[in-house]
């Protein structure tokens, strides 16, 4: 189970387990480039497993959109198409699988990006839960754009596009029944046109993106600082984290850069362009509260740290499976 | 006749004993040192060599260690050189590789120095950095071994005419000692603000006007003040970030400690022995000493100067100063002039530096009397890095990368261990950073190249993670956490067959993926099986719940294995203190099981008793509510236990704390007599425990470990009813029963698990 969280013993089960029989490269993308003459295809493929269905701001349906076209625009690519699969539990309300694919089109129209292809498969009772939805996409990139976890360099700028932690709080709070006062929504949204933009200001100093899912910010830098063998330092005071959300996390003792996002992006980006991305950011709704938060450094590699309120600097690894105190 | 000496025998002034002792019986010879020994070799008459090597053991220096002497026979000339023929020299080291190296810990200002320092007519009058063979500097100024100034902090000090020639004289108390030093060709201080003539004048007059002043130590950097400025006391907890954990106080000597507290007999042994380490003394209601140093505590962490500079700011100023590490909490300790400045100098009224570079760091040890025995409960200076014995020779040098917070690392080499000093807590990014170097360091000076670590089994503590990362899984021995506490102690103690290990702690992971912390283990120092176990309780938003020993009351209240009855838990004074709202919220995250991982831990049984008694809602320091609660019971009186239950579960013995509970919250009476009560049931419990698995197993040896045992009163009681038993009991004394002990256990456990194969 622990493996399911999106840190450590996800980050060792792929290394171990599944990459290596690939014959994979070993570093972690959100999606992969392919050259199909002299186009450049980005291909990203995820499946979506979420309880409940429904939460405050999104479902099932609108996340596996918007998170397929989020992991191509991560490798700076403008999504093209989306295909999408079912996998549905005996028994399941038809009524609740209109629902679901209803947000599946809206999420698709309202991003421009269509469902052209799809499967569905029921299998009995107790083989899955509810429903399982897969989505691949497909993306076309300019030539001379190459954002990747391996490009970060000591000095960039790192920015982030908005406030983080809602997503994993919002379905948290809504499984849980935690009575938390309303207002946590999940931030699922497309950020393909925010990439758009960014590129079109900043083009090849735009070094790496990254949408910090499962294992939250957190986890999302640990990967880029090791796949590009530099460190990164984090400022506390610096992260957006909405009060309600700042809240919830302090009375359930996680730490917002653990929780999971659906509609912020991380980006590397080269010093000198820093400011000009981050005003460009601003400028369009879903990057409208994007700040820097730190700063790419040449410490040990895969090192990330975090200056806090107090001043004093903490190492912030990736979550080890289920989150265990470590204080003795 | 060829000798070598191993132990402790380099930096303690073994080479001129061994040339007086030798030149004394007239023998011809010589003596040097070599990676970590000494070699001696040495002709004349059989009775003279005889004495010779009887002598050698029996009249050591005090502060050298001689584990092993290994007499071979030679032929011919005791030196190839006709030179020295007819006569006993030290020659130069040689750089043996062989054979094991040590690295002497510091030493406190020994009193021939001392006299010295306060003799107008000497010299080194008020010389703020004397020391001779047998006292000052050694681990934290050696860059490598062997022990040679060349290879020490001093070598950018050469020795004038007269301490060259003390130097080389076999028969003068400074013959060989290594950092010796005079007001001619020594280091020197320095006054932050420019070039006062005289530094210590100025650094003393700023103390004594009640501000504050980082002082350049024999480890560290210090933070000093006067012990009774209550402000200044106030303004360095700000400063420090640290809002409550206590502040030791230096006093000029014994007569003065006196005043401010109790010091027994086991104390006052520990306060003069030459690690001068901090030891907690009960305080005297009237001590001099502003409530700010240690608030609410019925103890006070007390020491003696161990270096010259600090025996002239005691005799100087003439009253108890604060003397704390110089850093903000959790961070190591500033040993760079640079460093000190950087972060300490923005709220310091002054800095007293000096030009001898610490290569090491070191932070003071402490010391607390527990079960009538003085036991360390920080490791560092003058206590480390010196070798512990290993229960199984080590196949291959190995590494022990210790837990997360109070951290250190140990080398296992054969039979011994070494253990570095006390870092701290490894979140910090410069107290990882420490740990790394520790490591090399400590590799480096014994000329090992670990081939196997040992670690723990939580994968989230980053010596965990650094053990994952450098290591292929071959070479690696993960270590639960509580056997090797208790193999800690065991080891120590040269405890040879199968023991019972009671171990009680805040918590680690066990072996089935739950948090442990009151477990009683059969064990040896491979294996264990768990016997029995405290009942457990979640741990509302897991580290969170540690900070706040109120959730963990919550915890039990509304999650304890056995369930409390309601009408305890609807209507009590806690919930009032936390409010509807934070109640409500953390009693459906245990309902629904969010964040609140089940633990067995005694440790946190201890915080939620100390809540549940309004002593401590938050916790600011580690331990702070176990430390407030055992106050509270010491000023309580001896009393009757609460009730307590001890039923099965799945094979195991189970303390359910229920009843306990019930009781803590309905008995009447003072706070100071329910927790003094609460201890006793505790001690009870763990009696029935034990001997209901010694009867079962057949097992009379005891081995207690964990952090919960840095109770006096909970140890002290415990070890005295098992001994009443007829149970052999053991409880560390050199090594921390904290987690501070963790990677001693581990490097026991992994030697003993290779030798088996
Ligand atoms: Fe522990
Ligand atoms: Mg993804
Ligand atoms: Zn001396
Ligand atoms: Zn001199």
């Amino acid at each position: 189970l622990g493996h399911g969280s999106g840190g450590q013993l996800m980050a060792e089960l792929l290394r171990d387990v599944i990459t290596p029989a690939l014959g994979g490269s070993g570093v972690l993308e959100d999606a992969a480039v392919v050259s199909v003459g002299s186009t450049q295809i980005v291909f990203s493929t995820d499946g979506f497993v979420v309880t409940p269905r429904f939460f405050p701001g999104g479902d099932i349906g609108s996340l596996a959109v918007n998170g397929t076209i989020n992991d191509i625009a991560m490798r700076g690519a403008d999504p093209v198409a989306l295909s999408l699969a079912y996998l549905l539990e005996e028994g399941l309300p038809v009524a609740e699988l209109r629902r679901i694919t209803t947000s599946v089109a809206a999420a698709a129209g309202a991003a421009g990006v269509p469902v052209v292809t799809g499967d569905t498969k029921v299998v009995e009772r107790g083989g899955v839960d509810g429903v399982y939805v897969t989505t691949t996409g497909i993306g076309v990139r300019a030539p001379g754009v190459d954002p990747s976890a391996t490009r970060c360099r000591p000095g960039d700028v790192v920015l982030v596009s908005g406030p983080i932690a809602a997503h994993g709080m919002a379905v948290l709070s809504a499984r849980e029944d935690l009575g938390f006062d309303s207002g946590i929504r999940s931030d699922s949204r497309p950020l393909h046109r925010l990439v758009c933009t960014m590129l079109h200001t900043a083009g090849a100093a735009v070094h790496a993106l990254r949408d910090p899912t499962r294992g939250g910010v957190a986890s999302a830098l640990n990967e880029l600082a090791e796949a590009s063998g530099v460190s990164v330092e984090l400022d506390e005071t610096a992260l957006p984290v909405a009060r309600q959300v700042a809240a919830a996390c302090e009375i359930l003792g996680v730490d917002p850069l653990h929780v999971a996002n659906e509609g912020c992006l991380i980006a590397m980006v080269a010093p000198e362009s820093a400011d000009r991305v981050l005003a460009a950011m601003r400028r369009r709704p879903e990057g409208a509260a994007a700040c820097a938060v730190g700063r790419v450094g040449d410490g040990p590699a895969g090192r990330v740290t975090v200056r806090t309120l107090v001043g004093s600097t903490r190492v912030l690894d990736m979550l080890v499976g289920e989150q265990l105190p470590r204080i003795c | 006749m060829r000798i070598e000496v191993h132990g402790t025998v380099q930096g303690v002034g073994f080479r001129p004993f061994v040339y007086r002792l030798a030149t004394g019986l007239g023998l011809r010879g010589e003596v040097h040192n070599a990676g970590g020994h000494v070699v001696v070799r040495a002709a004349g008459p059989a009775v003279a060599v005889d004495e010779f090597l009887t002598r050698l053991t029996g009249e050591a220096p005090g502060q050298s260690a001689v584990d092993r002497v290994v007499v071979t026979r030679e032929s011919g000339s005791p030196d190839g050189s006709d030179a020295t023929r007819g006569r006993f020299t030290i020659r130069a080291s040689t750089d043996e590789r062989s054979g094991p190296r040590e690295l002497p810990p510091d030493l406190a200002t020994c009193d021939a120095c001392l006299r010295e320092l306060f003799d107008p007519a000497d010299r080194r009058f008020r010389y703020p950095f004397l020391n001779c063979t047998g006292c000052g500097p050694r681990a934290t100024i050696v860059g490598d071994l062997p022990y040679d100034r060349a290879r020490t902090a001093m070598r950018g000090f050469p020795m004038c005419g007269p301490c060259a020639a003390e130097y080389r004289d076999p028969a003068n108390r400074r013959f060989h000692a290594e950092p010796t030093a005079c007001p001619d060709c020594g280091p020197r201080l320095r006054w932050s603000t420019d070039r006062v003539a005289d530094a210590l004048a100025a650094a003393e007059a700023v103390i004594a006007a009640g501000g504050l002043v980082a002082v350049k130590g024999i480890g560290g950097y210090q933070l000093v003040c006067a012990a009774d400025a209550h402000e200044t006391v106030q303004r360095l907890r700000t400063a420090k970030h640290r809002p409550r954990k206590p502040f030791a106080v230096m006093v000029r000597d014994l007569a003065v400690a006196r005043t401010l507290g109790d010091v027994g007999p086991h104390a006052e042994s520990a306060l003069r022995s030459t690690a001068r380490p901090i030891v907690l003394v009960p305080r005297h209601p009237g001590a001099p000493v502003a409530g700010a140093v240690a608030p609410g505590l019925a103890e006070l962490g007390v020491f003696l100067p161990y270096s010259p500079l600090h025996h002239l700011l005691l005799t100087d100023l003439d009253r108890p100063l604060v003397v704390t590490s110089g850093n903000r909490t959790d961070e190591p300790i500033a040993i760079t002039d640079d460093h000190a400045d950087a972060v300490l100098g923005p709220f310091v009224d002054g800095i007293l530096f000096h030009e001898r570079p610490i290569w090491s760091r070191y932070d003071d040890s402490v010391v607390r009397v527990v079960a009538e025995h003085p036991r360390v409960l920080r490791r560092a200076r003058g206590h480390s890095p010196a070798p512990m014995p290993l229960p199984a020779s080590a196949p291959a040098p190995l590494l022990a990368v210790g837990a997360q917070l109070k951290n250190t690392v140990t080398l296992g080499i054969g039979g011994r261990a070494v253990t570095g000093p006390h870092l701290g807590d490894l979140s910090d990014v410069g107290t990882l950073a420490a740990f790394e170097e520790s490591i090399a360091a400590l590799s480096g000076l014994h000329a090992v190249t670990p081939e196997v670590v040992a670690h723990d089994l939580h994968p989230g503590y980053l010596s965990t993670q650094h053990a994952r990362r450098w290591w292929s899984a071959r070479d690696r021995i993960g270590v639960q956490h509580h056997h090797a506490h208790v193999a800690a102690t065991a080891a120590e103690h040269g405890v040879a067959g199968p023991f019972l290990g009671l171990a009680y702690d805040g918590f680690g992971l066990g072996d089935d993926g739950t948090l442990w912390g009151g477990e009683l283990l059969l064990c040896d120092y491979t294996r264990y099986r768990r016997l029995a176990r405290f009942a457990t309780a979640p741990l509302p938003g897991g580290e969170a719940a540690v900070r706040g020993p109120a959730r963990m009351a919550l915890g039990y209240l509304f999650g304890a294995e056995n369930r409390l009855p309601d009408h305890v838990t609807e209507d009590h004074g806690l919930l009032a203190r936390l409010g509807d709202r934070q109640v409500t919220l953390v009693r459906r995250m245990i309902e629904a099981d969010v964040n609140c991982p089940r633990a067995s831990s005694a440790g946190r049984l201890f915080d939620a008793v100390a809540a549940l008694l309004g002593l401590c809602d938050e916790a600011t320091y580690e331990g702070e509510a176990a430390v407030l609660l055992e106050a509270a019971a010491a000023r309580g009186g001896p009393s009757t236990p609460l009730r307590w239950r001890l039923g099965r579960r799945a094979g195991l013995w189970v303390y359910d704390p229920a009843p306990t509970l019930v009781d803590v919250i309905t008995a009447d009476g003072p706070v100071e007599t329910v927790a003094r009560r609460f201890h006793r049931t505790v001690t009870e419990v763990s009696v029935a425990m034990v001997t209901e698995c010694a009867r079962q197993t057949g097992v009379r040896t005891v081995c207690l470990g964990g952090g919960v045992f840095q109770n006096q009163l909970l140890a002290g009681e415990l070890t005295t009813a098992l001994a009443g038993q007829d149970l052999e009991v053991h409880l560390g004394a050199l090594v921390p029963v904290n987690d501070g002990g963790v990677s001693y256990g581990q490097a026991a456990v992994a030697a003993a698990t290779l030798r088996e194969g």
